[in-house]
């Protein structure tokens, strides 16, 4: 099998992992690159100069503490609610469908949409400052008119995959999707 | 149709026994509450499920036959199989693990015809099929401990969860609630006194907003009192985090009196008031020579100067005799309100508020004299500018219309225009001067008043139950793919996905009598320019001015 290789709408390379667990289970796993050594150096450098700088103005080794205690809750705020470390589609045939980010310090935060609030699972385009991105994103009905869209959840939203890596997902969600009475006759 | 098991993963080691249940048909799924272990009867079994259903409304059935042979017992799952016969279904599910396997095996035995279905299988952690399960509550009253004709396992048979200091708090409630409804009633006889309920008082108190505290407390304190259970969910939510925070309230409330009081604090805070007091009024008057000088290097008119400065210094001079007036009594009226601040602490705060309002009441004074002033002023130039320009104000008609007047009226109306444009600097700049220290004071008093909002609404209780015990509050289920071994259905486990804080802020916030601006920034700008005068904080309820 070809290793297509994703990038994201920055050129970024992301990796997309498709798992079929059964016939009407699939999970989809897209996982962006991991925080880079580099640029963490560059940042902590880059605030300890400046605190030196100051010191060496004002003679007050507060300064020095306090731009420590910044790097540090600095540090732990960026991995603990900003950084994603990959994000996953699970889709259960005549259950549901589970979106969850997890983020770098292994913070999970998780969704399930039920099968009956899902109208249908659908590529968007969107007009993003200068350029056109499209987004996978999930049609939710409304309960009081089931023709009608009450809401749209954009999936993937921090790894912003292009358009052949969503393709693919799309693909897959919509052959479950679109016939969930698929007997698979599997022999005892 | 794929078909779908919620299991128990408490049942995942039970013996063998049948499966009782509940089937969910439009979802094509099945609910399976409890385990009923070999051996039993029958009909007992029937009789008890009988029982069930009739007390609780629930439709219960025996869903199939669960089988996990320990040694010795073979010829189990043959005699499981001849059961189906025994209790009719539509769907007869066979589940059956052997030990040393994660996964399950399962078979359908359908009415008509026999085959194996597409199915999945969920178990289900601490979570449950919500309704189901809790309506059928009165299922798990027995449990394979109990020595009754039948034994069962269910999500409870290891032990319910329960606390101490709950119980003795539902024991300790109602003498409580009795005693507090008889207080309650006590004050609010005191309140609808016909003293109280003259128009001038009432006036005040809504302007203090102590009382209005005070009068949200009660309210508080009289859903607490009453000994109806909560019905509802967000009911029981709203009545335990009134509760909780009101004792935090009270708690922070007498540790900050205990420290206030303790080596005579509240005296050393009597005795700076009035310096205070008398501070303010200086830096006031310094400010208005030097209004009345050359401010910031702009020309005044001199007459309207002296005559706008000497009339405010007038007032500040009366204002200190006033409170000179009233400083023995201070120190005595401060211990004695001090001591309200055991109610709470947003008592402490709105007290604060209000004597800060009280003190700076000459501010207040100003400003709406230097507002009024320069909101004629304003009207006038802009009336005599339309007779300048030979239009008019049509009332009738709500716009501005052409209009022929006289020589005379033409020359006092432009006369007078020029006057009040050569006026107006010195008019702006004074309006200019008190806005900004009204402002200054309104920011303050809005700060108090958002702290104590605040501290009013935030469930403190249910922020402790997510942090102490977040299966209670779940905002959804999250499910896990466990195993998928060919030849056995997908098991996934569910498992309840706790709230976050955010939601939790948002979902259980108590509704105050909130402080919220009244005015979007662009119309408190405009309300500035023109001269009307502002009051950017408005209770939630209250009448406007």
């Amino acid at each position: 099998m070809e290793e297509e290789v994703f990038s994201d709408i920055d050129g970024k390379i992301i990796s997309l992992d498709c798992q079929s667990h059964s016939s009407f289970c699939r999970e989809f796993t897209i996982s962006a690159a991991k925080v880079s050594i580099g640029k963490i150096m560059v940042y902590t450098c880059a605030v300890w100069l400046f605190a030196y700088a100051v010191f060496f103005f004002t003679e007050n080794t507060a300064v020095l503490s306090s731009a420590i205690v910044v790097t540090l809750v600095g540090m732990m705020v960026h991995i603990h609610f900003v950084k994603i470390d990959h994000e996953t589609l699970l889709i259960i045939g005549s259950l549901g469908v589970q979106v969850s980010s997890s983020y770098a310090s292994g913070r999970e935060s998780t969704t399930f949409i039920e099968m009956s609030k899902i109208k249908d699972i659908v590529i968007n385009e969107a007009v993003h400052m200068q350029s056109i991105i499209y987004y996978l994103c999930i049609l939710l009905k409304d309960s009081s008119n089931p023709e009608a869209v009450s809401s749209v959840v954009p999936l993937f939203q921090s790894s912003k995959p292009r358009l052949n890596c969503l393709v693919k997902v799309y693909k897959s969600c919509q052959e479950i999707l679109a016939c969930p009475d698929s007997l698979d006759n599997k022999s005892a | 149709m794929v078909l779908k098991i919620f299991f128990p993963q408490c049942c995942n080691r039970a013996d063998s026994g049948l499966l009782v249940g509940q089937w969910i048909p439009g979802h094509n799924s099945a609910v399976v509450l409890a385990v009923i272990h070999y051996p039993f009867i029958p009909w007992q079994v029937k009789q008890y499920i009988n029982e069930i259903q009739g007390q609780s409304h629930v439709e219960l059935a025996v869903l199939g036959s669960w089988s996990m042979p320990k040694e010795g017992q073979e010829g189990m799952e043959s005699f499981l199989r001849d059961l189906s016969t025994i209790f009719p279904q539509q769907h007869w599910l066979q589940l059956s693990r052997q030990i040393g396997e994660i996964g399950f095996r399962c078979q359908v035995l359908h009415r008509d015809q026999i085959g194996e279905e597409h199915m999945e299988l969920t178990e289900e952690g601490d979570g449950e099929v919500f309704q189901t399960v809790a309506q059928g509550e009165l299922l798990f009253s027995q449990d394979k401990y109990d020595d009754g004709p039948l034994k069962l396992t269910h999500w409870q048979s290891e032990g319910r969860e329960a606390s101490i200091i709950v119980e003795l708090m539902k024991q300790a409630s109602v003498p409580l609630c009795v005693l507090l409804t008889k207080l309650l009633v006590f004050w609010a006889w005191l309140c609808s006194l016909r003293l109280l309920n003259t128009r001038p008082v009432i006036f005040v108190s809504s302007k203090l907003s102590t009382c209005v505290q005070l009068s949200y407390r009660t309210e508080h304190l009289q859903m607490l009192s009453s000994t109806k259970r909560a019905d509802t969910h967000a009911h029981f939510m709203r009545k335990a985090n009134t509760f909780v925070s009101f004792l935090v309230d009270v708690a922070l409330g007498m540790l900050l009196v205990s420290w206030l009081y303790r080596e005579n604090r509240i005296g050393q805070l009597a005795n700076a008031l009035v310096p205070a007091a008398d501070h303010v009024a200086e830096e006031l008057e310094q400010l208005l020579q030097w209004l009345m000088g050359a401010p910031a290097g702009l020309k005044m008119n001199r007459a309207l100067d002296q005559v706008l400065g000497r009339f405010f210094l007038y007032h500040i001079h009366l204002w200190i005799s006033y409170i000179h007036l009233m400083s023995p009594f201070i120190e005595m009226i401060l211990w004695y309100v001090g001591l309200s601040a055991c109610l709470g602490l947003t008592f402490a705060i709105s007290l604060l508020s209000d004597m800060v309002a009280l003190l700076t009441f000459h501010i207040y004074c100003f400003y709406v004299y230097g507002a009024r002033l320069y909101c004629m002023k304003v009207y006038g130039l802009s009336s005599l500018w339309r007779l300048f320009r030979g239009k008019k104000w049509n009332v009738l008609r709500q716009r501005v219309d052409s209009c022929c007047y006289d020589l005379d009226q033409l020359f006092i109306g432009t006369l007078l225009f020029t006057i009040l444009l050569f006026l107006l600097p010195t008019t702006a700049l004074y309006y200019l001067v008190f806005t900004l220290l009204r402002l200054v004071v309104v920011l303050f008093q809005g700060i108090l008043h958002l702290s104590m909002e605040f501290i009013n609404s935030f469930p403190l209780f249910a922020i402790g139950l997510k942090v102490a015990r977040p299966y209670h509050l779940a905002a959804g289920v999250k499910f896990r793919v466990l195993c998928e071994e060919p030849g056995t259905p997908l098991h996934l486990m569910m498992e309840i996905n706790p709230i976050s804080c955010s939601t939790v802020v948002q979902t259980y916030r108590m509704p105050t009598y909130s402080c919220y601006p009244k005015d979007s920034w662009g119309a408190l700008v405009k309300k500035l320019f023109l001269g009307e005068l502002v009051y950017p904080w408005r209770h939630k309820g209250t009448k406007t001015d």
